[in-house]
């Protein structure tokens, strides 16, 4: 028999544990020296998610929907692969701001807004309390079902107990002010409660321990382990049933729906946020809770099912309630001491939830709610006081009370309504409406203020009126009807069935339409117009969290002044005087500056004080204080934009800088060709210089050696001075010549030549040039043949430079060929728009290697191997530039010894040539 | 600070996204049948394999990153 | 004894003029066109002087000049290069290889002369 004493003892004895433990902590993190500053008390504090819904109720919901239970416990497994990035990124984001609580999150994210710190503050309360309710009555349920030891008594209905006899009175009293105790013994700027964490984790370890316990003994003890306990389970048909989950669309869509839903409730349920992000010590400990955390998850379900299936197979009747499977297992089997182990497992998931819970929900309440209302009291004469840091602490010390009478409340009047799984998905389906603005607002820079109010609201309505309210009329409140008729009833507004979708159960349902309002108004409400100036700055912190470092970044986005006399009073009206002096003095060590008169009160000053207000009143409040005292100068959001791009302008700065250096390297290899060109120029020009030098003084020499020879001599014979009189003479002409081209060259070169085109007929160019040259084939006896076609439409060209350059080939041609049985052929024929001229010898040929060189100026090929040939070099390079002037092409085709053939083309008429292709391509 | 390598953070992706294939339909389909396996129901057995499997290979992933 | 002289250059007229005034000054005179004929004409006949022009076909000026220099048996053939292009670094490379005077064209016939005498010792 186990006195009523004996248990509550017992009870106050494990308190008392509990809260050494927390002051020791305290004690230690004063000191600096954190008993808490180690990941695997991190992850050990984590599993406050475990409360005694899963305590008790997994072994609950395991015995009547089976294996189904198990999604709450794998969607945090699988959610803690993706906390490397997300949870990571959400601490960080946190530290930067100080931020203490979800609301506070939210409503910073969207620009310090009031309205969305109190929405997300309801929503979390309503979401909450039912779950805290659920602690109360489980707490209080094993208490009184251990007292009736040995006997397996079921508790009665709650609310037939008188008032002062129910146990879960006591217990929401204790709970209280054990958690007064714990959370709000002093302020602190960053909400954190070291001393409590260090308990949660103790509390940890012990449900475990308890857990296993009665798992190790109903598996190894009661029966003959696993197998054992499955074979029978085999035996029995509703038994087996639970090894399997329903082989249909619906059931795989629930699992799939929970194993969601307990993704976001890791993420969001303010208990896991205030462990996870508010109370990191340090964030490298986050590493191993990925990993550690999941297995303490796995440990604590391994058993679930087999206690269950055993405790249905010991009492098969139905007389005890599966909730209360882990408790009365080991009472059937008086195992007193492991009974009392699993009420003391069970009173720490439970006080574990409801501490860790209250404190989120009272900073929250505090912040987020009463404080915004508060200092717009104006009557209230707040900002006359000079230390409001006690009004703070009670304020927390009411919510906190405030909460669990809700709770208990709660649980007196609708507590029996569900069993505990129950109740524990609706708040996990209400605080999941967070996750859009949340998620949204660290990776989406266009998420508004109102999108995320509009999203809240929605989400929330659809969350009350497809869950609370059921559950609201199952309780009783409501009429039944309204979940069978739907409201007024209308079929389609049915709240479990929502415009007549079925099959669906109600958790799944519920979360599908309340996502899909949730994330729809966020996205479509946001995208309404650009975000303002605070929202795009909050928005850069947020989202590029992991881009900068700590602090930098926010003061960029301030301008005014302020005065150290008007801040440090106003931080110590909140914080206490004291406290905000210390913060105030490590800052100026921080700078180096010796005292704090000395402090320049600079934007990033103004930001301390405001971070450090943050964490005791929240973000939007903290702004509202800091802007009654200091001169803000706001900035207009092109000045924000332009903050923003700077960024992006360093970003592209260097990459520009690397492509500039790149392009200065293309220029400097440019330049480098260019100054090679130019001195081949150069070089060519000199050479050019020196061929024409040569090219005049060559006959010039003979022209004067002469004319001295005659001077001198007068009574030379007839016959020499003859003879030397006709060399004069053609030396002469060859001068003159050479003049004229080099002049000629000079004129087409710079473009000075003149023109006179006209429409040619190139039969009568041809005709008349081998009329000119018919002596020099005569002289030679040199054989002409003439191919030329009759067809040849006329070309645009200057007559008389086409027959100089008629004239040059036909030279060229009879001065490369014996004479005798030298042979020139001349064609003409019309060819792809244009009309092409050959002539042809039978000479010495041209070099392929020479080939390209008879077009350069005074290149003359073959001086080498015959005679000097006669001419100056440069006939035809001219004939070249009068065929290109006219859009033409000279060319030579030759090999050695067996002639050259040199052709030219010239375009056709324009219109002619149209008609000429179009007739090659018909 | 934890310095964020992005390998290890790609492969912890990786394992959410494997998870997230074991523990849904259709592969828990194809062992949501009654039937035991070395006298442990194959469904149970499954779920927790691939649940111990995920978190060894979280771990293995953690605790081998290079920082 | 009569001189020789061996006239290189392969433009006629000039040729023709060269041969001419030499004669007339009473020298022994031999013609070469081209640089590979100037060496054979050097190695049969022995002149005592060569009136080396630079532009030739087949060897140029200085290449003969180089040649010539180079056989010990020919140190005492006097060289006169003769050349149209008159800038001042053929000059120098002509007397770097061994000419003993240079003259640029279109030259006075009587500075020729008194430069061929001169280089001959008759002067």
């Amino acid at each position: 028999m186990l006195q009523s004493w004996v248990i509550a003892s017992v009870s106050f004895a494990y308190l008392g544990v509990l809260f050494a433990i927390a002051y020791y902590g305290d004690k230690r993190a004063d000191a600096g020296r954190s008993i808490i500053a180690n990941p695997t008390i991190y992850a050990l504090s984590l599993a406050v998610y475990c409360t005694t819904w899963t305590f008790y109720g997994s072994v609950g919901r395991a015995a009547s929907t089976g294996i189904g239970f198990l999604p709450i416990y794998l969607g945090p497994t699988l959610m803690a692969g993706l906390w490397w990035f997300v949870m990571l990124k959400i601490i960080r984001i946190s530290k930067a701001n100080r931020i203490t609580s979800i609301a506070d999150f939210v409503s910073s994210r969207y620009g310090k807004s009031h309205l969305l710190g109190g929405l997300v503050t309801i929503i979390a309360v309503i979401g909450i309390v039912p779950y805290i309710s659920l602690q109360l009555k489980a707490v209080s349920n094993s208490f009184t079902i251990l007292l009736h030891y040995p006997d397996i008594v079921m508790p009665a209905r709650a609310a037939a107990q008188p008032l002062l006899q129910d146990s879960a009175l006591y217990i929401a009293l204790i709970l209280a002010a054990f958690t007064i105790l714990f959370g709000t013994r002093h302020l602190d700027a960053t909400e954190r409660h070291e001393g409590m964490v260090a308990a949660i984790a103790f509390e940890s370890l012990v449900k475990l321990l308890a857990f296993v316990a009665v798992g190790i003994f109903v598996t190894f003890f009661l029966y003959d382990g696993f197998d054992d306990i499955f074979d029978r389970a085999e035996l029995v048909p509703r038994l087996k049933a639970l090894m399997t989950v329903d082989d249909t669309g619906a059931s795989y869509g629930s699992w799939w729906s929970l194993t969601f839903l307990s993704m976001l409730s890791i993420m969001f349920l303010p208990r896991q946020f205030q462990i996870s992000v508010v109370e990191n010590v340090n964030e490298r400990h986050l590493a191993r809770a990925i990993w550690l955390f999941p297995l303490y998850l796995l440990l604590i379900n391994i058993f679930v099912l087999p206690i269950a299936v055993g405790g249905l197979l010991h009492f098969p009747d139905g007389s005890v309630d599966a909730d209360t499977f882990v408790l009365t297992l080991p009472m059937a089997e008086q195992q007193e001491a492991l009974a009392l182990l699993v009420y003391i497992g069970g009173l720490s998931a439970g006080t574990g939830m409801v501490i860790v819970e209250t404190i989120a929900l009272s900073t929250m309440v505090c912040n987020d709610l009463v404080m915004p209302v508060l200092l717009r009291w104006k009557s209230l004469r707040l900002h006359e006081e000079q230390d409001l840091s006690w009004l703070l602490l009670s304020i927390r010390r009411w919510a906190i009370a405030a909460i669990l009478l809700l709770g208990y409340i709660y649980f007196r009047a609708a507590g029996e309504a569900y069993a505990l799984v129950g109740i524990g998905l609706i708040s996990f389906a209400a605080v999941a409406q967070f996750a859009p603005s949340i998620v949204g607002g660290i990776y989406w820079k266009g998420g508004t203020r109102q999108g995320a109010i509009a999203g809240l609201v929605a989400g929330f309505a659809v969350w009350v009126y497809t869950l609370l309210l059921p559950s609201f009329a199952k309780s009783g409140w409501l009429s039944l009807s309204f979940i069978s008729e739907g409201l007024f009833g209308i079929g389609l507004l049915k709240p479990q069935q929502l415009f007549g979708l079925s099959g669906l159960g109600e958790i799944p349902h519920s979360l599908f339409w309340s996502m899909l309002a949730n994330i729809g108004c966020y996205v479509a409400v946001s995208l309404r117009r650009r975000p303002d100036v605070v929202e795009t700055s909050q928005a850069t912190l947020f989202v590029d969290a992991f881009r900068h470092t700590e602090g930098d970044q926010r003061s960029r986005f301030w301008r005014g002044s302020a005065q150290v006399q008007d801040l440090l009073p106003l931080i110590g009206r909140f914080l206490g005087p004291e406290r905000a002096r210390d913060a105030f003095l490590i800052y100026a060590r921080r700078r180096g500056v010796a005292s704090i008169d000395q402090l320049e009160a600079n934007a990033d000053l103004v930001h301390y004080a405001e971070t450090l207000l943050a964490g005791a009143i929240g973000g939007a409040s903290a702004r509202v204080m800091v802007a009654s005292v200091v001169k803000e100068e706001p900035l207009g959001i092109d000045e924000v934009m332009n903050i923003l791009d700077e960024a992006s302008q360093v970003r592209a700065y260097s990459r520009q800088v690397e492509q500039k250096s790149h392009e200065l390297e293309e220029a400097t290899a440019e330049l480098r060709a260019a100054n090679e060109r130019l001195k081949e120029l150069d070089r060519m020009k000199d050479d050019f210089m020196s061929t024409v030098t040569h090219e005049l003084r060559t006959p010039l020499t003979s022209i004067r050696a002469f004319s001295e020879i005659l001077l001198e001599d007068p009574k030379t014979n007839l016959e020499n001075r003859r003879k030397f009189l006709a060399i004069i003479v053609k030396e002469t002409e060859r001068l003159t010549r050479l003049i004229n081209q080099v002049l000629d060259m000079a004129k087409i070169e710079s473009g000075n030549a003149e023109w006179h085109t006209a429409d040619i007929d190139l039969r009568e160019v041809i005709e008349e040039s081998l009329a000119a040259t018919s002596s020099l084939f005569a002289d030679k006896r040199i054989g002409l043949e003439k191919r030329l076609a009759g067809d040849v439409p006329s070309v645009r060209a200057d007559r008389d430079r086409l027959i100089q350059v008629m004239l040059n080939l036909l030279a060229n041609a009879v001065k490369f060929c014996e004479e005798d049985r030298g042979r020139v052929t001349v064609r003409l024929f019309a060819e792809g728009g244009a009309a092409r001229v050959d002539v042809e010898d039978n000479g010495a040929g041209i070099a392929e290697a020479d080939q390209p060189t008879v077009f350069e100026k005074f290149r003359q090929v073959g001086d080498t191997m015959t005679a000097k040939p006669q001419g100056t070099g440069l006939g035809l390079p001219i004939s070249r530039q009068i065929v290109e002037h006219f859009g033409g092409r000279l060319w030579v085709k030759s090999s050695l010894g067996k002639g050259a053939t040199f052709s030219f083309t010239l375009p056709l008429d324009a219109g002619e040539a149209r008609q000429e292709e179009r007739r090659q391509n018909d | 600070m934890m310095k964020r390598s992005i390998l290890t953070g790609q492969r912890l992706v990786a394992v959410f996204l494997f998870g997230c294939v074991l523990f849904n339909y259709p592969v828990i389909a194809l062992f949501n049948k009654t039937g035991e396996l070395l006298d442990i129901p194959l469904l149970y057995l499954f779920l927790f394999g691939a649940w111990g499997l995920l978190i060894g290979l979280m771990a293995w992933v953690i605790e081998h990153r290079q920082e | 004894m009569t001189k020789r002289i061996l006239i290189v250059d392969d433009e006629p007229n000039i040729v023709v003029s060269l041969e001419f005034l030499m004669k007339r000054e009473g020298f022994d005179v031999a013609v070469a066109t081209d640089g590979e004929a100037a060496l054979k004409s050097v190695e049969e006949k022995r002149p005592d002087l060569v009136l080396l022009d630079i532009m030739l076909p087949k060897k140029n000026g200085f290449e003969v000049c180089q040649t010539i220099r180079a056989n010990p048996g020919l140190q005492a053939v006097k060289i006169v290069m003769l050349t149209a292009k008159g800038r001042d670094t053929e000059v120098a490379k002509g007397t770097a290889l061994g000419a003993d005077a240079y003259m640029t064209k279109p030259f006075s016939t009587k500075d020729l002369i008194a430069q061929v005498r001169q280089i001959l010792g008759e002067s």
